[in-house]
């Protein structure tokens, strides 16, 4: 299967002298859950921007579903979950979701059900109506997960979309997007915990600016002959140093 | 560009600002409550007073557009929701359209109770007549809207932001001609109140104040303004980029 994502000798300079990316290339697979794994700072943000077309390039391309990063038709086929909250605040949930459904490019007509059918696969129907300054943290990150399933799109890129999450949503939510993956969706998500990373189908290990690791969780803890990522993780950074 | 993208993001900015009813109560309250302290404050030159109250009218909505502007569009920038925008088929120029609109119909309600108390109850007459009026409070405010929407690209953080308007707007205040006569200025300020687009807000509603017919002066006064606010929109809209340098 063609992948959902290339990249090819990204390198990428943040204001100009601190190396957010070096040389990072990666082939990622459609239909799959695909884990950025990584301390914060690793440059994982910077990764997910490169691909969602918010970064311009200085070196290196990026390919997603064939199409250059950023470039007009991919508007329609991706959504980003930015590390902020990335809603309004002072608007309900349902006003929310409403408005980004015309924003990406949905007839009024449609509004109505495609914000039933977010709020229904985030399980927040009995919030629709409150004020999303109102709500807890978790119900606001659900909340803006829930513009990212907008219009089912081919690629989701949520960066650290459980952060905080208690253990039950987030084992809730990662449900979620090992079902959405069963549907075709392929969605790359990012996070500094590493108990996260087995639920992954693809895994990928960033630090430093640099991928160290890129496999199947199994592979890699065979691989490194450890039992959780975690212990992968620090042997592999130990190999380096 | 997209029409109901642009009315969904005008929509979108007025139902944040209805959820905000302090925010609303401020707009629409302050600027008559000024007129009215200055009504006392001139009691004994009831004349003075007159002549500044319609002026004023050019100036509150432009000041008061331009620091809720600068601020809400730099929530955007800093919040995540301008970065999820950018990835959505959504063009900048409905963005920006969205909250120019949305803002002008903030103004023309604020304009017609300013209106309303300065011409009703404090008795300013104008020869221009109210239509007039109105028309030259509604371009001022689409005026601090561009303005506000280009200076948020300049600030990092709410502090800066509302540093902008002593920045940005108190030199135009100062030389706009309502405190002097501009041609009584020293010449610098002069040339400076000529090139700056408050000036001329100001101008058009001395115009409306002083000539019961619609004079050149007042429609190049009114047509420079509206050419600044369109120009700002086009840089502001510049300042927001797709794809950003790292």
């Amino acid at each position: 299967m063609e992948p959902a994502v290339k990249i090819n000798n990204v390198s990428v300079t943040l204001g100009g002298h601190v190396a957010a990316l070096k040389d990072v290339s990666l082939e990622l697979p459609a239909g799959k859950t695909i884990g950025f794994i990584g301390p914060s700072g690793a440059g994982k943000t910077t990764l997910i921007r490169s691909i969602v077309g918010r970064l311009k390039l200085e070196q290196g391309s990026i390919e997603v579903f064939g199409q250059p990063a950023g470039s007009a038709r991919l508007r329609r086929e991706l959504s980003y979950m930015t590390q902020e909250l990335s809603v309004y605040p002072d608007l309900t949930v349902q006003e929310n979701l409403r408005y980004f459904a015309i924003m990406t490019g949905h007839p009024q007509g449609q509004a109505a059900a495609i914000v039933h059918e977010v709020l229904e696969a985030v399980d927040m129907r009995d919030k629709a109506g409150s004020l999303v300054s109102n709500l807890s943290g978790g119900q606001k990150q659900r909340a803006s997960l829930a513009v990212a399933l907008i219009g089912s799109p081919r690629l989701m890129v949520l960066d650290e979309p459980t952060v905080g999450l208690d253990p039950v949503l987030r084992d809730r939510l990662w449900k979620l997007f090992n079902h959405l993956a069963s549907q075709g969706t392929s969605l790359i998500i990012s996070s500094h915990s590493m108990d996260e990373a087995s639920r992954c189908d693809d895994l990928v290990l960033i630090r430093g600016g640099e991928v160290i690791a890129h496999s199947s969780p199994e592979e890699l803890r065979r691989r490194t002959g450890t039992k959780t990522i975690e212990q992968s993780f620090l042997k592999l950074v130990g190999g380096r140093e | 560009m997209s029409p109901a993208m642009t009315l969904a993001t005008a929509r979108r900015v007025m139902s944040q600002l209805r959820h905000d009813p302090r925010t609303l109560a401020l707009l629409f309250v302050i600027p008559p409550v000024l007129l009215t302290v200055l009504k006392y404050v001139f009691q004994g030159a009831p004349q003075q007073f007159s002549g500044i109250a319609p002026m004023l009218l050019g100036i509150f909505p432009m000041v008061m557009m331009f620091l809720i502007t600068s601020i809400a569009t730099l929530r955007e920038r800093t919040g995540g929701t301008l970065d999820r925008l950018m990835t959505m088929p959504v063009g900048k120029l409905d963005f920006i359209l969205g909250y120019a609109l949305a803002f002008s119909l903030v103004a023309c309600l604020q304009a017609v109770i300013t209106g309303t108390v300065m011409l009703g109850l404090l008795h300013v007459t104008v020869l221009g007549g109210t239509l007039p009026t109105l028309i030259g409070a509604v371009l001022a405010a689409l005026l601090g809207t561009a303005l506000g929407l280009f200076a948020s690209a300049f600030a990092r953080s709410e502090f800066q932001a509302v540093q902008f308007m002593p920045a940005f707007i108190f030199p135009q205040l100062l030389t706009c001609g309502l405190f002097a006569a501009r041609d009584a200025m020293a010449r610098p300020l002069q040339w400076f109140a000529d090139v700056m687009p408050l000036t001329y807000s100001v101008d058009a509603m001395k115009q409306v104040t002083l000539h019961p017919n619609w004079t050149a002066t007042h429609t190049k006064d009114l047509g420079i303004v509206v050419a600044y606010a369109v120009a700002a929109l086009i840089l502001g809209s510049v300042t927001i980029q797709r794809q950003e340098k790292g």
